[in-house]
């Protein structure tokens, strides 16, 4: 496999939840090292398509293929395996246990490779001294972080981060941003979502922009003025019109 | 004298209250399953006992090699089957499953035993006993049987604590879906935890077989004193559920001190005044939310 082929492959993945079909014949594809966006406003179904690729929600129709292998049927533990790894929204930290014992379980099932707790502390040198404190008393940053290092040590190939901007200061959430092309340097993909457009446009690569469950705008953040950005997030103005005319 | 002897007899007692409670508070911790036939099951290790060991004059400690991995193994198939799909549809449905599997135990132990009481026989260890004191007498089968439970308990602990498999059962019953997404197979890993559950209630039940006689129905008079033993305690903490188990002992044979037959209200009230003072138990689990 060349650099630059995609890894993660969605094909024309339709997603319901009951009646409500949260995603429309959506396709998307990211590359090793590449930081990859989807953006939307609430309810567009970004977080659903994420989990959907962890292994959480089943598609209706449509495929996802990581390194040329069919997933579509697979549980997410096993996703795990062939490296998957989601950081759920909300952080999800197992509360009643220690910084390293989430670790711990985060590397429990994953693949070999060199991402290890103390590559996850040089990245967030903060995190080795508080390394056998419960999660609970950790601050909502901080516990974004430990997420983020539970996700890593299972030694992803596609990293998805789901919402990490959700409930943090902005100083925190930038402080976490810049660390992200860090982890692409090892030829990790990592696909965030976000609704913070301005947060995800300046470190992403490549985005896609979700509205009610379908793609209204793709391609490289400077290819668009934020104005276009604006009205595919919303769905009103002229790029709407003229990119679904 | 009598006093320091009601309190060496409730202390060994509540070794059996807490070794019996163990599986249930478990269960019930990590697995999220209330298991109404928690009594049966135990009472149910000690027929396959009856019915495995070559004969009723074989001593009965042979079982504890071969009942509880039995157990364990029927355990982490009875959660990969029955109990795992009565939890995804709901926690009431799992109470009417085990309730149902409570009755299905009773009334195959009376088809295949009949109502007679049966015992193990665990030989000259069963009335040998030794007198550290005057007026105070430990029976070397009680004081087995406390020690067993500090064993029994304190691995579990332990596993829990400090292993791979032990951290997974933790990451699951702290959050299920986020064990799933870090590479937990939350299936297998709660059918383990069940399989445990379901050893620690084969050896609890073989070593009340020890104790005391049992009939196909004994197991649901003793499932109350296995909650009550998880309650006082504090659920989710097995070292509570231990403490729970000698606070219940001590009120059962201090209360017989007090006048012989006592001990059941004792126990009853002592329960009654502890969900008043402290509803969480002496060792709430540290969880936090």
């Amino acid at each position: 496999m060349n650099a630059g082929d995609p890894i993660l492959v969605a094909d024309k993945l339709t997603i319901r939840h009951g009646q409500l079909t949260a995603v429309h014949d959506v396709s998307l594809s990211v590359a090793g090292g590449e930081l990859f966006a989807v953006v939307g406003a609430n309810g567009a179904g970004k977080s659903t398509l994420l989990r959907t690729l962890a292994g959480l929600h089943k598609p209706t129709a449509g495929t996802i293929t990581l390194a040329g292998e069919d997933i579509t049927r697979l549980s997410p533990d096993r996703r795990v395996r062939r490296g998957i790894s989601l950081v759920p929204e909300g952080r999800r930290l197992f509360l009643s246990m220690t910084v390293e014992e989430n670790l711990l379980v985060g590397g429990a099932n994953g693949r070999p490779g060199s991402w290890t707790a103390d590559r996850v502390f040089e990245l967030f040198p903060w995190m080795r001294s508080r390394y056998k404190e419960q999660t609970a008393h950790l601050s909502g940053g901080e516990q974004q972080v430990v997420a983020i290092g539970r996700a890593l040590v299972a030694n992803p190939r596609v990293l998805l981060l789901d919402e990490i901007s959700l409930g943090l200061a902005p100083v925190v959430v930038k402080r976490i941003y810049e660390t992200l092309p860090a982890l692409l340097g090892t030829d990790m993909a990592v696909l965030v979502v976000e609704q913070d457009v301005a947060q995800a446009m300046r470190v992403a690569g490549r985005f896609q922009c979700l509205l009610e469950g379908r793609t209204t705008l793709e391609g490289k953040p400077s290819d668009y003025t934020a104005e276009q950005v604006e009205a595919a997030y919303f769905g009103f103005g002229s790029a709407v019109e003229s990119w679904s005319g | 004298m009598v006093w320091v002897n009601a309190i060496v007899q409730g202390l060994m007692l509540g070794g059996l209250f807490a070794l019996f409670a163990c599986g249930l508070s478990l269960l019930f911790g990590v697995v999220g399953v209330i298991n109404l036939a928690h009594g049966d099951f135990a009472v149910l290790g000690a027929y396959v006992a009856v019915a495995l060991l070559p004969s009723v004059h074989t001593n009965a400690l042979w079982a504890l090699l071969f009942v509880p991995p039995i157990f364990a193994v029927f355990g982490y198939g009875a959660q990969r089957t029955v109990l795992q799909r009565s939890l995804d549809t709901g926690p009431l449905t799992t109470l009417l499953v085990t309730f149902g599997l409570s009755v299905v135990i009773q009334n195959a132990l009376l088809e295949g035993f009949s109502a007679d009481s049966h015992s193990l026989s665990v030989g000259a260890l069963a009335t040998s006993a030794f007198h550290p004191a005057h007026g105070v007498v430990v029976p070397y089968l009680r004081l087995a049987i406390l020690l067993t439970a500090v064993a029994v308990l304190g691995s579990v602990q332990l596993l829990l604590a400090r292993t791979s498999v032990g951290r997974q059962i933790r990451a699951v019953a702290d959050d299920p879906e986020a064990a799933s997404v870090s590479g937990v197979s939350t299936r297998h890993i709660t059918g383990i935890a069940a399989g445990i559950a379901f050893a620690t209630v084969a050896v609890a039940g073989l070593a009340f077989g020890m104790y005391a006689q049992f009939a196909p129905t004994t197991g649901s008079t003793w499932l109350l004193y296995a909650f009550e033993a998880v309650i006082v305690g504090g659920l989710g903490s097995l070292w509570g559920t231990l403490a729970g188990g000698c606070v219940l002992g001590l009120a059962q044979t201090i209360g017989e001190q007090i006048a012989p037959t006592a001990g059941t209200l004792a126990v009853q009230l002592v329960f009654l005044a502890m969900l008043a003072v402290r509803p969480t138990g002496l060792f709430p689990a540290r969880v936090a939310v």
